[in-house]
């Protein structure tokens, strides 16, 4: 997908070319692109996004921030700009003000909550949370008493085991002993860690399907440079029809991510209609990240198996952003006792309501 | 990249929301009368002349076309929740569902305007039915193959040979076929065929049926025997069907038919797991409703860029592939879900039932109107590899 008509996308997009070209930031060792890269993001007021002004961020629209977010999948970029932007979200949603830095969300898992004492301090393990070790600041939902607050909290407070996940991006586990919030604000009404997981699906059904966009892009350029049998393997009827379902698998990413990520920007409540959009897009990017990834390595062959390629900067990616906030399996189950709550004959109306 | 692919996410207009009402209250009351069993899917060959006249009656039947030819000049998107409803529905439409979705747009654009006038307010009444003349006994897929003969006589064509696997040729009124006109060239090997609009009941057509492995007659074989085609009856350019045939692809290829032909047993399956489905029926069934969700999203999409006059030929293609594909394999999908469905379940019969129609249907799915193969095939060179 271009977005010629989005100014903002397009900032990233040029960010990105400059900066973190693949090729480069494949090669380098010790990470000297981070800085710079991150230095021109925050400039560009893109990790704050979707904070508004009065929290001291850009107030983009959700629209324009998702489009930033397919931007960034697209690149498979190692830097928590996805994360700071869902963190400035959830702040803004108790109207508390976003510091500058990295950020990251907790809890990333729908197996983990995070307790709010009656002290005000906030007690839990948050596992897999992404780019933890690397956040100054964790914006959380926790549980209390009174329902659900959200707290900025200072990274250094907590204690973080530090782990990689499956593309080598940290995922992390994060301890809260008895921490206190920088910042702690009740939760709108009806807001709870289920709408931070939600949100954080769709964010990452976002990437997942740029991802795949690259995936394709590199996929078919490839199968038109590499000669085999004396021709290019893009005249195979069998790799051709790989591609063609790549493609297959891209377009339902691209439509179950867009369709969700506009349905959020519309303001809508959080229907049912509104978690099918959500979940299904989760779960069926998830789904097209394991036949994608696998048709592009196929497509590409050994060369596609080694450190050296980028292809595993989208592949590897794609494939652990499903774990991320709920995998497609734990989203399936939801959506399936939902269905089945509702009865077999308010199915189609769900399907069918928008 | 090499090709950018377009999915944007298109949502249906408020006028539709009325319309899906309408069209709801209208099967409800259909229904309660009997007309047709919206749990017998396997009854939806059966021919309905006056359902089809009742839907006409409604004003959808040629619902996006110019008023002056009996049409409602109202929009894909509305056409769009006419059809998924009566799809969902298993509504008989099979009288008027070709002529409305692919016949009557082929006349509107090739066909004289007395034969427009004639025939085009007919199908918006409901009361004609269409077939496609395309495959023939030894040209299916690679359709410019084609051998049946038109051969120019005084104030027309002579048609000689036959088609083969017609579907509803047997109730047809009217075929739209291709036939050769002249040979292929060194150059295209697709020249030389022509389109013709034939009316079915004049002489020299023999239609056999042709029984299917789900036990229904939906398609035939045609025999033509120096049957006379008129003049006028010629639809477009001489010889270069080719050109004509493809530009319609994106409206015939990307309709909710493409995936919701066997969704009844989805329906069924969720109420026979009841309100508090065990993980494995959870699951499963999320992960199936996200696969239905996404493919309806991806055709609602493809309908909203028609209507936006935009031609999104390889977006359609892989709604038809994956669809198709995805109604192919629901069944069997339910199947393994269904295995530990309590029998005292109250529709358990109607479920296998439905099972088993749906599994004997499911092969023709990724066949009719354009295989895999060939889908694979078009998406491939819209990616440039071909």
């Amino acid at each position: 997908m271009t977005d010629a008509d989005n100014i903002v996308a397009e900032t990233a997009e040029r960010i990105f070319a400059d900066l973190a070209d693949a090729q480069t930031i494949n090669r380098d060792k010790n990470g000297s692109w981070k800085a710079p890269l991150w230095q021109a993001l925050t400039d560009a007021g893109l990790p704050l996004s979707w904070v508004p002004e009065e929290c001291d961020g850009s107030g983009t629209s959700m629209a324009e921030g998702f489009s930033v977010l397919s931007v960034a999948g697209r690149a498979g970029v190692a830097v928590p700009l996805a994360e700071t932007m869902l963190a400035g979200w959830l702040l803004a949603q108790a109207q508390i003000k976003s510091p500058e830095g990295m950020m990251t969300v907790a809890p990333a898992s729908p197996r983990d909550r995070l307790t709010l004492n009656a002290d005000g301090t906030i007690t839990g393990r948050a596992r897999g949370v992404p780019f933890a070790t690397d956040a100054k600041h964790i914006a959380v939902v926790a549980s209390g008493f009174g329902g659900a607050s959200i707290a900025l909290v200072d990274a250094s407070a907590c204690r973080i085991e530090a782990g990689l996940g499956l593309a080598d991006d940290p995922s992390d586990t994060v301890h809260f002993d008895t921490v206190k919030p920088i910042t702690l604000q009740s939760a709108p009404s009806g807001f709870d860690q289920n709408a931070l997981l939600l949100m954080g699906a769709l964010v990452r059904s976002q990437q997942i399907a740029g991802a795949l966009e690259t995936m394709l892009g590199i996929s078919v350029n490839y199968s038109g440079e590499r000669v085999a049998f004396e021709k290019k393997i893009s005249k195979f009827q069998a790799v051709q029809h790989n591609l063609a379902k790549l493609a297959g698998e891209t377009s339902a990413a691209l439509a179950a991510a867009s369709s969700a990520a506009d349905a959020f920007s519309s303001g809508a409540p959080l229907d049912d209609a509104l978690f099918l959009e959500a979940a299904a897009a989760k779960i069926r990017c998830s789904e097209a990240a394991e036949k994608g990834a696998a048709i592009a390595h196929q497509v590409l062959g050994a060369i596609g198996f080694t450190q050296e390629h980028i292809l595993h900067r989208y592949t590897l990616r794609a494939l652990a952003w499903r774990d991320d906030f709920g995998s497609e399996s734990y989203w399936a189950v939801e959506l399936g006792k939902l269905v089945a709550a509702r009865g077999a004959d308010e199915l189609w109306p769900l399907v069918a309501s928008r | 990249m090499t090709a950018a692919l377009r999915f944007d996410p298109i949502r249906l207009p408020a006028e539709c929301e009325q319309l899906r009402k309408e069209v709801r209250a209208f099967l409800a009351e259909e229904i309660a009368a009997g007309t047709f069993d919206p749990h017998k899917p396997q009854r939806e060959d059966s021919d309905n002349p006056e359902f089809s006249k009742r839907v006409g009656e409604r004003g959808w039947l040629g619902m996006t076309w110019p008023k002056k030819y009996g049409g409602h000049e109202r929009s894909f998107l509305e056409r769009y929740v006419v059809t998924e409803e009566m799809r969902v529905a298993n509504a008989p439409v099979r009288r008027f569902f070709v002529a409305d979705r692919q016949s009557g747009p082929v006349l509107l654009k090739y066909a004289p305007e007395h034969i427009k006038m004639d025939i085009l307010p007919r199908i918006c009444r409901g009361e004609v039915c269409f077939s496609i003349g395309m495959s023939e006994p030894n040209s299916g897929s690679d359709l410019f193959a084609a051998k049946t003969k038109a051969t120019k006589t005084n104030g027309g064509w002579l048609i000689n040979g036959s088609k083969i696997w017609t579907t509803s040729a047997h109730m047809a009124d009217y075929m739209i076929a291709i036939f050769r006109t002249s040979p292929p060239t060194k150059e295209n090997r697709r020249h030389g065929l022509t389109q013709f609009l034939v009316n079915m009941k004049k002489p020299g057509i023999t239609v056999n049926p042709i029984a299917q492995i789900t036990g229904q007659y939906e398609f035939n074989e045609v025999v033509f025997t120096d049957h006379f085609v008129p003049d006028d009856h010629m639809l477009g350019e001489i010889d270069s069907a080719w050109k004509q045939a493809t530009s319609e692809l994106a409206y015939e290829r990307s309709g909710p038919e493409r995936f919701l032909e066997t969704y009844y047993v989805l329906t069924e399956l969720v109420r026979a797991v009841g309100p508090k489905p065990d993980t494995r029926s959870a699951e499963g069934i999320g992960r199936l409703v996200a696969q239905l969700h996404t493919m309806r999203r991806m055709s609602v999409s493809v309908a909203g860029m028609l209507q936006a006059g935009k031609e999104p030929v390889v977006e359609a293609s892989i709604v038809k592939d994956i669809g198709t594909i995805w109604e192919q394999q629901l069944p069997h999908r339910v199947r393994e879900l269904a295995a530990f469905v309590d029998d005292s379940a109250s529709n358990h019969a109607t479920l296998d039932e439905m099972l088993g129609f749906a599994i004997k249907t499911a092969p023709k799915l990724t066949i009719q109107g354009g295989t895999t193969e060939v889908l694979r095939g078009i998406i491939a060179r819209g990616l440039g590899l071909r």
